[in-house]
């Protein structure tokens, strides 16, 4: 089977890096974090309705899916995608694009790739990797949180690209089939810099942006009538949702500033090395804000937890990343 | 945070695995720094963990006692609770609760359990029976 020559790199997010992996192979260089900046990554969702493993769903960027679904709109790539109703047709589908000479962009669940060590493998199926050739039974894989290329074996794989449940990627695979040779950064960078900034101040519902923030907050002040175990559990939660699941560090908040940075460079403007600064600053806190919780985890002596100082320290974040969207909005 | 702020220590959760962080340079320039972790990040995977590991034994002692079939076991041991079994598996929420009684279990057609071996990723004989030599760690 042909296999192409396919240059891996490390980055700190699933679909943000196979998207800056796959357009660099076409030919169009654009970072992660420019990828996530002009997709409008930059989220903050807290569902508590929306249950996994028994846990109220957050989020600190956009629904999966939605990075290439930004991009797409922001820059005029066009994908092609395809899912499936059967694992052998989306198998077969697979092997017929590997022998073009394609490279794939593919959903697939964590749980089952087994790659990931087992303290990794956590049921998700919002996972994107590329599969880039085949040798024997094993799939050639590029999967951007992976320091290095990996392997897989075609059982596997099918197993994980079919898992059935929440976010089901029903085999989903794509890759482009227009790629721009250029990108307008002039017109396309204040535009989506100042849309994300946007959605993050004024959502109408009192869950997602800063809202979203302030009600989680107000959760955790209200943690102190639950059960100890299940209250240490949430916290956990949340520092998992912002480290944990590969976000470049404080929930994609660095992500955002480097994107700012390369943004100010690029146009030179000097307002958004600020802006820049200031996202890291809010990071800064969001890091601390983990730290906090950690230690109230951790805590061996059996202090109660001070939720009214961890849900103040949350509300203090809101304030300051509503500050800098005032900002980013008036670019 | 800088990249000599990007914690180094090696943490158990990611078993040898670096993951990509975005940090200042020295120029203040954004760079990825690859981190062999933070214990942070350690302290509540770890903590998630083993309250997955707690509920597989605690589930793993019912069954023994004979309160729920293996299927309960086998869920929680794949680290899924009631809503993720039940759909991956096809089956409503409450006909899953069903199959966790052992009379009901035993009593599956062939069909019932390939649609679980098939979600659990697991043979037939796995399913219907509890591992050997599984250890308790915190019952």
């Amino acid at each position: 089977m042909a296999e192409i020559r396919f240059t891996h790199d490390h980055f700190a997010h699933c679909e943000s890096g196979v998207m800056s992996l796959m357009l660099r192979h076409h030919g169009l260089d654009l970072s992660e974090s420019m990828v996530f900046g002009l997709s409008q990554g930059l989220m903050f969702a807290y569902i508590p309705f929306v249950k996994m493993g028994g846990m109220p769903l957050i989020a600190y960027r956009n629904m999966p899916r939605g990075i290439i679904k930004g991009l797409q709109k922001s820059i005029g790539i066009k994908m092609k995608m395809h899912t499936f109703s059967s694992p052998k047709k989306g198998s077969a589908t697979l092997d017929a694009l590997l022998a073009r000479g394609k490279c794939i962009g593919a959903q697939t669940s964590v749980f089952w790739l087994p790659y990931f060590p087992p303290e990794m493998q956590f049921h998700f199926n919002g996972h994107n990797l590329i599969i880039y050739g085949k040798e024997g039974d094993d799939y050639l894989i590029s999967d951007p949180v992976f320091e290095h290329p990996v392997r897989c074996t075609t059982q596997a794989l099918e197993k994980a690209r079919f898992v059935k449940g929440v976010m089901a990627p029903k085999g989903l695979l794509y890759y482009p089939e227009h790629i721009p040779e250029t990108v307008d950064f002039e017109r396309v960078l204040p535009k989506v810099i100042r849309k994300n900034a946007k959605t993050m101040l004024k959502t109408p519902v009192p869950i997602a942006g800063i809202r979203g923030i302030k009600a989680l907050a107000k959760r955790i002040a209200k943690l102190k009538n639950d059960d100890p175990k299940y209250a240490a559990l949430f916290l956990g939660h949340i520092v998992r949702m912002q480290e944990e699941i590969g976000t470049g560090g404080a929930g994609f908040r660095f992500i955002y500033a480097s994107f700012l940075q390369e943004a100010a460079n690029i146009l030179g403007r000097k307002e958004l090395h600020d802006y820049s600064e200031q996202m890291t600053t809010v990071g800064d806190e969001w890091r601390e804000f983990a730290l906090t919780i950690a230690k109230a985890i951790r805590n061996k002596k059996g202090k109660p937890v001070d939720f009214q100082a961890i849900s103040s320290q949350l509300h203090g974040i809101a304030g300051s990343e509503k500050d800098l969207y005032q900002q980013l909005i008036r670019l | 945070m800088n990249t000599e702020q990007v914690p180094q220590q090696k943490i158990s959760t990611y078993s040898g695995n670096k993951k990509a962080i975005y940090a200042t340079d020295q120029d203040g320039a954004y760079t990825i720094v690859a981190s062999t972790g933070w214990s942070v990040e350690e302290a509540v995977t770890k903590q998630a963990l083993i309250e997955l590991e707690r509920l597989a034994d605690k589930a793993y002692q019912e069954v023994v006692a004979g309160t729920y079939s293996p299927l309960y076991f086998h869920m929680y041991n794949r680290r899924m609770d009631l809503p993720t079994l039940a759909q991956s598996s096809g089956f409503f929420q409450w006909r899953v609760k069903r199959h966790f009684r052992p009379e009901i279990f035993n009593k599956l057609s062939q069909k019932a359990i390939a649609a679980y071996c098939e979600a659990l990723g697991l043979s037939r004989e796995t399913l219907c029976s509890l591992p050997e030599g599984w250890k308790v760690n915190n019952g």
